[in-house]
Formats: structure tokens, sequence, C-alpha cells
């Protein structure tokens, strides 16, 4: 690249400028952005990607409550509106319940009642945590300024846990599981694929029967026998790592799939035959000079990835099979709207599903944009 | 032809051994074996265990042999006497149970692909034609929000629906006055009415998929020179259509028999969990919870050998629609 940017600056009729944009002088890596912002859905999905991984990482501040903060006095209390105005001043408050006895079930429901008004203030003293396991606070970005008043704003679950907290708190290992296992199937992927790839003939063969093999078995009961045999009595942390590995387990194939026809279509180049012929080791040839020319295929796929892990471990923990409680992600809290009696009766119980598929969505849109962008030479 | 056929059988048999093999490691990876969950019940219900019981129970069952004998008694009475063992947790033979719930899960997953191809086959060839018609915008939305929900939460939320709207509950397989009826008309049609959800649900995520991958190729050939002849010949538009473009666009769908059918089993299991259904994902999934290791084990090894035949088959369309690969 530095020669051709030198050859750019001795040629004066080169550099001509559209519009503040030197096309002709753009590295591939421009263009791939240039490329990318024209797709206006992906530039919305990434921002709402970007977004929920920040509400993973400060989810201690912006929940109201801890993830396992229990009320018993307020179980499957229905979500309150937030309000501005109290018809005199402006001011954050939402309405207070009311306890009314069910004509027809003869069960006590809550009903929002109007004449309660509990203020809610923003970045209030509520219950004390530790954020990341560092600094200990207790402000919350949004609360009662009574610490003693109830506030659910997407209602409350069977034990009148708060569900905002509960999904927030969520997010961050719901969303760090689909990371860590694209990451250890793009470990395999890059390895297994890449070997696949450079070396051809009897390895190749080998590697390419072993994923048909493994994509000819029904993933979910596969998933399901090895999740099952996750001993109970490993600690969360463990079995969020089981889980991470039996998911990988079958995403690198995917993954590999792609590298691998990544390097069959450039291994026969020019640039990595001058590369041979210099004398570059081999691991040297696939790194720096092969790599780095299908590094944004490689990136387009891991994008869209993600979204299959994320579903994958909401499907096993919602079957009880996976992440279990105390442990909060997504799966685990839609684990209480199996029984469709309790949905019925509380039918914010199905919010974290509302997560999951806007991730999902997010994700997909990102990875979409990032794929056409990954060929920016393309037209 | 004939060649190929058998080339392809002949490649199927390595397959299924490898998938009875990881089938029956799969079964024996929880710690300890049916004999210690069963002493675990049997001490927490009061009762003494004895040791003697217990050493007598593991070799009636074979469970003191080494792993490869026991792997070797297990699939040799499956291939040669369709003997799948017993359900430790039910009680009666693993075939008893199997069968029935298989053929259902088939039925159900055969439903399912068909249904998804008479929606996926007309909406993506709609897609490609009018692109970036209202209608192209609106199946494209719907097949990216097809792909990002989870099978169990649409079926979740239609239950859902269908219980507020309707006041009916429409989980499980027949309404309670039909479950131990005698066939008739009626029973059918109860069934066909449960089986309205389950097929929807299962065949969104496919038809979202499919959409996608119908409309992209359609566009691939839709410019081509041969259909610019057809049309300057004369031919009606949706004729020339149906009649060129879409066939050379069709070979997609016939592949993709090999991965829907995994796709569509897998969903099938959860589906099945979540709408109370009699196939086989609830019953492995409580025998996997009970270590029951020949119930688990026969309908791993039976779902992993409904796949590959379901890819066998895909293969042998495909290489009948297109002579070039028969002669790769």
């Amino acid at each position: 690249m530095s020669i051709e940017q030198s050859q750019h600056e001795l040629d004066p009729t080169l550099s001509d400028d559209r519009g503040g944009r030197n096309i002709e002088r753009a590295g591939q890596w421009q263009l791939a952005w240039w490329k990318f912002k024209r797709h206006k859905l992906a530039v919305a999905g990434g921002i709402v990607v970007i977004l929920i991984y920040l509400v993973a990482a400060f989810a201690e501040f912006l929940a109201p409550y801890g993830p396992g903060d229990y009320s018993a006095r307020y179980t499957y209390a229905p979500p309150q509106p937030l309000n501005i105005w109290n018809g005199e001043s402006l001011g954050l408050f939402v309405n207070g319940y009311s306890v009314k006895v069910n004509p027809d079930s003869l069960a006590r429901e809550f009903v929002i009642d109007p004449e309660i008004v509990i203020p809610v203030g923003l970045f209030v003293e509520g219950a004390p945590y530790k954020m990341w396991g560092l600094f200990e606070s207790n402000i919350h970005l949004i609360g009662p300024l009574d610490a003693s008043d109830p506030m659910y704003l997407w209602g409350a679950d069977r034990l009148g846990r708060d569900m905002l907290s509960r999904v927030i708190h969520g997010a961050r290992i719901s969303m760090t599981i689909g990371l860590v296992g694209v990451g250890m199937s793009l470990f395999l992927g890059i390895l297994l694929g890449g070997i696949s790839g450079y070396y051809g003939g009897q390895v190749d063969n080998f590697i390419q029967r072993l994923i048909e093999f493994l994509l000819a078995i029904p993933t979910i009961p596969l998933w399901m026998g090895l999740a099952a045999a996750i001993p109970p009595t490993l600690s969360p942390i463990q079995v969020y790592f089981m889980i991470t590995v039996i998911l990988s387990l079958v995403g690198w194939t995917g993954l590999a799939r792609v590298i691998r026809g990544r390097f069959m279509a450039i291994k026969n180049e020019d640039f990595v035959t001058a590369a041979r012929l210099d004398g570059t080791s081999e691991l040297g040839i696939m790194m720096r000079h092969m790599a780095p020319s299908f590094a944004s295929h490689i990136i387009a796929s891991v994008t869209l990835a993600i979204p299959a892990m994320i579903l994958a471990e909401t499907a096993l923990s919602f079957l009880g099979i996976g992440l279990r409680p105390p442990v909060v992600s997504w799966g685990v809290l839609l684990q209480e709207a199996q029984n469709i009696r309790s949905v019925a009766l509380a039918p914010w119980l199905l919010v974290p599903g509302a997560a999951v598929i806007i991730t999902v969505l997010a994700l997909n849109f990102l990875g979409d944009g990032l794929r056409d962008a990954a060929d920016p030479y393309s037209d | 032809m004939l060649h190929y056929v058998i080339k392809r059988v002949l490649y199927m048999i390595p397959t299924m051994i490898a998938i009875s093999i990881v089938a029956f490691l799969l079964i024996q990876l929880p710690p300890g074996d049916f004999v210690t969950s069963l002493a675990a019940q049997m001490s927490a219900q009061g009762d003494s265990v004895d040791p003697t019981t217990l050493a007598m129970l593991r070799r009636q069952y074979g469970l003191d042999q080494p792993i490869w004998v026991q792997y070797w008694i297990w699939i040799s009475n499956i291939v040669f006497h369709g003997d799948f063992g017993r359900s430790f947790d039910f009680d009666v033979p693993v075939s008893d149970l199997l069968w029935a719930r298989l053929g259902l899960t088939f039925v159900l997953a055969f439903t399912a692909l068909v249904f998804t191809w008479l929606v996926a086959l007309p909406v993506g060839i709609y897609s490609a034609v009018r692109k970036y018609s209202v209608g192209d915008y609106v199946a494209t939305f719907l097949s990216f929000v097809g792909l990002a929900v989870p099978n169990f939460l649409l079926a979740l939320v239609l239950m859902y629906i269908a219980l507020q709207l309707f006041g009916v509950s429409i989980d499980g397989l027949y309404s309670a006055q039909y479950a131990n009826a005698p066939w008739s008309w009626e029973k059918f049609l109860d069934l066909a009415q449960h089986l309205v959800v389950p097929v929807i649900v299962l065949a969104s995520s496919g038809i979202a998929a499919l959409v996608r991958i119908m409309r992209a190729n359609l566009l691939d050939e839709l410019f081509k020179p041969y259909v610019t002849t057809a049309r300057a010949k004369g031919l009606s538009e949706w004729r020339l259509i149906a009649k060129y473009p879409v066939r050379a666009a069709l070979n997609p769908f016939v592949s993709t028999i090999g991965w829907t059918l995994p796709e569509l089993v897998s969903g099938a299991t959860v589906t099945a969990i979540v709408l109370n259904l009699p196939t086989t994902g609830p019953l492995l999934l409580r025998a996997l919870i009970a270590q029951d290791v020949y119930l688990a084990g026969a309908m791993i090894l039976m779902l992993s050998v409904l796949t590959v035949i379901g890819t066998l088959i895909s293969d042998l369309l495909l290489a009948w629609l297109d002579p070039r690969i028969r002669y790769r």
C-alpha cells in the first residue's frame, strides 16, 4: 500500500478529489467504511448493538434494583407508565398500586391507582452495588425518591422482582456469551478452516467430512445431550464456560467454511506467490499477507454468527438445561414464561423475549451491511 | 445415475457409525449412571439401599462392562434385533415409546417443510420480480424478523394470543374430548387444527431464510440474455418467469432439504416442549434429565439418522435434477 501511495503522490493526475473523498487513494478499510455508511439499516443496527453493549457494561448503574432484589408484597405487579406531568407541574412520577379482588377468579390483583403518586428521580440513591467489582456506589440512573416505594416500570415477576432491572442485568450474560462463544468458534474456525484451505488434499478432505458430520447432527438434541451432561455441582461461572464451549462446538463449522473458501480463493494470487518466493514462512504468509485481505469478510461472518449463539443460549436456558438461576440471562428470565398460565396473568414476562429479538435483528442488519461493505471493490 | 446412488449410499455408512458413537458417548457423559440416580431416588424416599442389589442391577444392565463392550452390546442389539434396550424411567421397551413419537415428529417436520416451500416460493419470486416494491420491503422485513424470533418464543406468543382472543388453549395434540376417542373425521379435523400453530412456528425461520435465498438467486437469473430472448419472442411475462428463470433458481430449494431438515428437527424439539406435543422433544428432555440412557441415546440416534436420510434424499433429488452433479 505504501508503494501505491507514493505512486499517487508522484502522479498528480491520480489525486483528483471528488467531494472530499479521494476514491483512488482510499485504502480498503476506508472504502469499506464509506460503503457501510450508505447502508442505513446496517448503521442503525450498529448503533443499537453499541447501545445494548453499553447497557450491559453499565448494568448496575442503569438498573433501578439489583437482579435478585425481591419484594413479596408486589408479586406480578403490572408495569407502571412513567409520567412527567401531574397536571400542575413537571416532574417524574409513577402511580402506586392498590389491590383489587377479581370478581371472576377471586384472585388478588394489582391495579394502578392514579391517586397514589410516587415521585421518581434521576441519579437517586438505592441498593448499594460494586461497579465491575471495583467501585462501591449506590447511585442508580432512575429510581423512586423514597426507596421503600414500589417502582416497576416493566412490571414484576413471581417473586416481585423488577423485570426492567433483570432484563438489564441479563444483557450482560446474554451479550457476552455470544462474544465469548464466537471468539472460541473463530479460533477453531481460523485454525481448521485455514489448514483446510491452505493445504488442501487429504487434510482438507478430512476436515470437510468432519464439518459435514457435525452439521448432520440436529443441533438442539446434540446441545441438549451435552448440556444435560454438565454436572449440577459446578459453579455458575463454570456452567457459563461449559455452555460457551458446547455452543462453539457446532459454531466453528460455519466460520471454518467461510475461511476455507477465502483461503482457496486467494492462495494462488500473485502477491502470495511473491511472498512465498521471498522466503516468507508459511505462518507469515497466512497471517501477514493473506489474513488482512479477507479480515473484513471474517468480521462480517463473526457478526452474523453472534445472533445464532444468543438464540441458542436462550433456547437452552429456557428449557432449563443451560444457565441456571441465580445467574440472570434472557433465557433464564424466559423460563418464568414457560407456563402459559403465568404468561396470561403477566404478559410482561415476555419482555426478555423482545430484548432477544431486537438484539438479534440489530446484529443481523449490522452483519448484512458489513458483508456488503466487506467487498468494497464489487461495484 | 445408479453409480452415483450407490456411491452416495455407501458414503452414508461411516457417517451412521460415527453418529451412533457420538450418540452413545453423549449419553455416557453425565457422571454416574442410571443405578446411581435410582439409588439417590430410593434413599431420598427413605428406603435403605443395599450395595449388593445395586451391583446386581449394574451387572444385569451391563453397566459394569468397559465402555466399548457396552457400546457393542447396545448397537448390535439395535442393528440385528431392532432392540433399543429398556427405558429405566418408564420401565417399558424403548421401541414402544420411540416409534409413535418419531412418526409424529416426522409428520410435523414434513408438513412444516411443505408449508415452508408453499409460502417461500411465491413470496421469493414476487420479491425478486417486484424488487424494491412495497411488497418486497414487507417480505424482506418479515423475513428478517422471522430469522430473529426464536421458535419457542413465537409459540408462546401465539399460545398467548389464542388464549386471550379465542379463550382456547392450543397446546397438546387433541382437545380433551378426542384424546381417547376412536379415529373419526371430527378427530382428524381436531388434530389438523392443533397442528396449525406448530407448523407455522416451525416453518417461520425456514420460510424467512428461503425467501432470501430465492430472491437472491432469481435476481441473478432475471437479467440473463435468455430471459430477454424469451421476452422478445413475445412470451407473456409470468409464464416466461415461471418457465425459465424460476426453474434455474429452484436448485437451492432442493439442496436446502439437507440443512432444513436438521433445523426442523431441532426446532421441533423445543417447540414441542413449549406446545406440549407428544413428539420426541419433551421425551428427550425428560430422558436426558432422568439419565434414562437407552431412551435418550435411541432418540438422539434416530433423530440424527432421520437427518442423514433427509440429506441423502436431497442429494439424490439434486442429482436427478441437475446432471452436472451426477458426473462430477
